[in-house]
């Protein structure tokens, strides 16, 4: 029943066939721009990887071998072990359920909440919106990793107050682009004609109005993607976010910074995998915005 | 009893009085038209009935009720209305099936299916229409859209916006057919807003022609064949659109 002509009919015949070829076609545009591509197949490694991690690390991420210490990569440590003889390879390994972790948390925290603010704020606009965007501010004022920084500091170090601090300082931007989509559109005449239709402000926000700004909160979302991991590695290499002995690719760096001039690989293979990881995510969010942006989607 | 009735109704936008001392009836299944040039506060008019233009004084009823300054539930069963643009009246992520549904959903009303079913045919659009995107409709098709959104709730009076300036001037044709057959079959009161005679002269029984906030003058439509009219303004009017 799924086949071409169905997705792209004209006169769908129910809801399901109307969305399903939405998606379609922007599922096609994403798939001709090669950069959405090679960022989702890096994520899509990145997910696989964190899922059959016990399957594809050759050794424990925490077995120590003191015999071992900070061998160069080879054959049988492909990236080396560092200064308690860990396979590093397994270590990024591992490291990449932690990264997947802290990005999904701090997304699913963030993103809603700012959304849902800025919708707030935006629709109703006066005095509600003065308030809300001044407590906005104020936190968009203090730099990402210091505010994070503090609140980890308040909270006790840790993974999960890591994640906690992050979302807090992440989603002031989410509730400055949902306010500003918002505006754009709550004096327009669809959203009046609900209002006057009799549907409650509680329904215009969550029915109408924030169905328009996921978008955009998507494309932002995924290339803040990057600079969620940059933080939470910031936080782990000041010792401040994943505590030992888990495999956190910050505080793996962290613990290389000793010996990076004569072992280079037990702060450089952590590294690597920050930047692919965020190069991943980053070509996927400049893909995204190509296919998602409602400026763009509206022509075709 | 009157559908509407408007008494000494004066609204502004912040610290701007942009309607003064507006009077006027329209009796149940009348039709009256609202004209004038552009700005004069004919459209204002209408928000204000319907609570979109919440600063406002004087009285408003429709159908007996006194208005609210908002829009609200009950309201929205007697009375609906249709916007100018086409094109900004539709939500553009939603399909023709789901903004029809809407209202059904919103009055937690039984039967959608053969309602939206109905509401289609009754605004004469193909049932393939249904589920479509905005972005896959011409202006008039989104127009007919917004005209059954306005039907969904059966309500018995009408306010239009200027449904028809923003279209093809055949598909304006069409859209006016449409609404004077609407208006027939169910009983429906109107309250349009206008700069166009010729429209009014199709459509409505009463006119009110406003300039700069006020209405100038209250006649029946009729006068358009004359052009008999007893304010210069609306004389004026009458003149630059060549005689209706």
């Amino acid at each position: 029943m799924i086949s071409r002509d169905w997705l792209l009919d004209t006169s769908p015949t129910s809801r399901l066939q109307a969305n399903a070829g939405r998606a379609y076609i922007a599922a096609g545009q994403l798939l001709r721009n090669p950069l959405a591509v090679i960022g989702g197949i890096i994520i899509l490694l990145l997910i696989l990887t964190a899922a059959f991690a016990p399957w594809i690390a050759p050794e424990s991420p925490v077995g120590q071998n003191l015999q071992n210490r900070l061998l160069p990569p080879s054959a049988s440590h492909w990236m080396g072990t560092d200064e308690l003889g860990r396979d590093i390879f397994s270590r990024v390994i591992y490291g990449s359920r932690i990264t997947l972790m802290i990005v999904a948390l701090v997304a699913v925290i963030s993103a809603p909440l700012g959304l849902i603010i800025g919708a707030v704020s935006g629709y109703f606009g006066g005095w509600i919106d003065r308030i809300i965007m001044g407590v906005t501010d104020v936190f968009l004022s203090m730099p990402k990793l210091i505010l994070a920084l503090a609140f980890v500091a308040a909270l006790g170090p840790g993974i999960e107050n890591a994640i906690i601090a992050i979302a807090i300082t992440a989603w002031p931007a989410y509730a400055r682009i949902a306010r500003a989509e918002t505006m754009t559109f709550c004096n327009s005449e669809f959203i009046a004609a609900t209002r006057l239709l009799g549907a409650s402000h509680m329904r215009v926000i969550t029915r109408h109005v924030l169905p328009l700004c996921v978008s955009s909160m998507i494309v932002r979302v995924t290339l803040d993607m990057a600079g969620i991991i940059l933080t939470a590695a910031g936080l782990g290499f000041l010792g401040l976010g994943a505590q030992p002995p888990l495999p956190e690719w910050g505080a793996m760096i962290s613990r290389g910074r000793t010996f990076i001039l004569d072992q280079w690989w037990v702060a450089t293979m952590p590294g690597f995998a920050i930047i692919l990881v965020s190069l991943g995510f980053c070509f996927l969010g400049d893909g995204l915005r190509d296919v998602l942006d409602p400026k763009q989607s509206g022509k075709s | 009893m009157n559908a509407i009735s408007l008494q000494d109704v004066s609204i502004s936008y912040g610290s701007q009085t942009v309607v003064e001392g507006v009077t006027f009836d329209v009796s149940e299944g009348g039709s009256f038209a609202l004209v004038g040039e552009s700005g004069s506060g004919k459209s204002t008019v209408l928000k204000a009935i319907a609570g979109l233009a919440p600063q406002w004084t004087g009285k408003i009823s429709v159908l007996g009720e006194p208005r609210g300054h908002r829009p609200d539930r009950e309201f929205a069963r007697q009375c609906q209305m249709v916007f100018q643009d086409p094109y900004g009246s539709l939500h553009p992520r939603k399909t023709v099936d789901s903004v029809l549904t809407e209202a059904l959903t919103i009055h937690r009303l039984p039967d959608r299916d053969r309602r939206v079913t109905e509401a289609l045919s009754d605004v004469g659009l193909d049932p393939r229409f249904r589920f479509r995107f905005p972005h896959q409709l011409s202006g008039g098709q989104r127009q007919r859209v917004a005209i059954a959104r306005a039907l969904m709730l059966e309500p018995r009076v009408m306010l239009l916006d200027e449904p028809t300036s923003a279209l093809d001037v055949s598909v304006q044709a069409e859209i006016l057919n449409l609404l004077k057959r609407l208006r027939r079959e169910h009983g429906l009161t109107y309250l349009m807003v206008t700069h166009n005679l010729p429209v009014v002269s199709f459509m409505c029984d009463r006119m009110a022609v406003m300039q700069k906030g006020r209405i100038v003058e209250i006649t029946d439509a009729t006068t358009l064949h004359s052009g008999d009219f007893a304010d210069p303004y609306s004389r004026q009017l009458y003149a630059a659109s060549g005689g209706a």
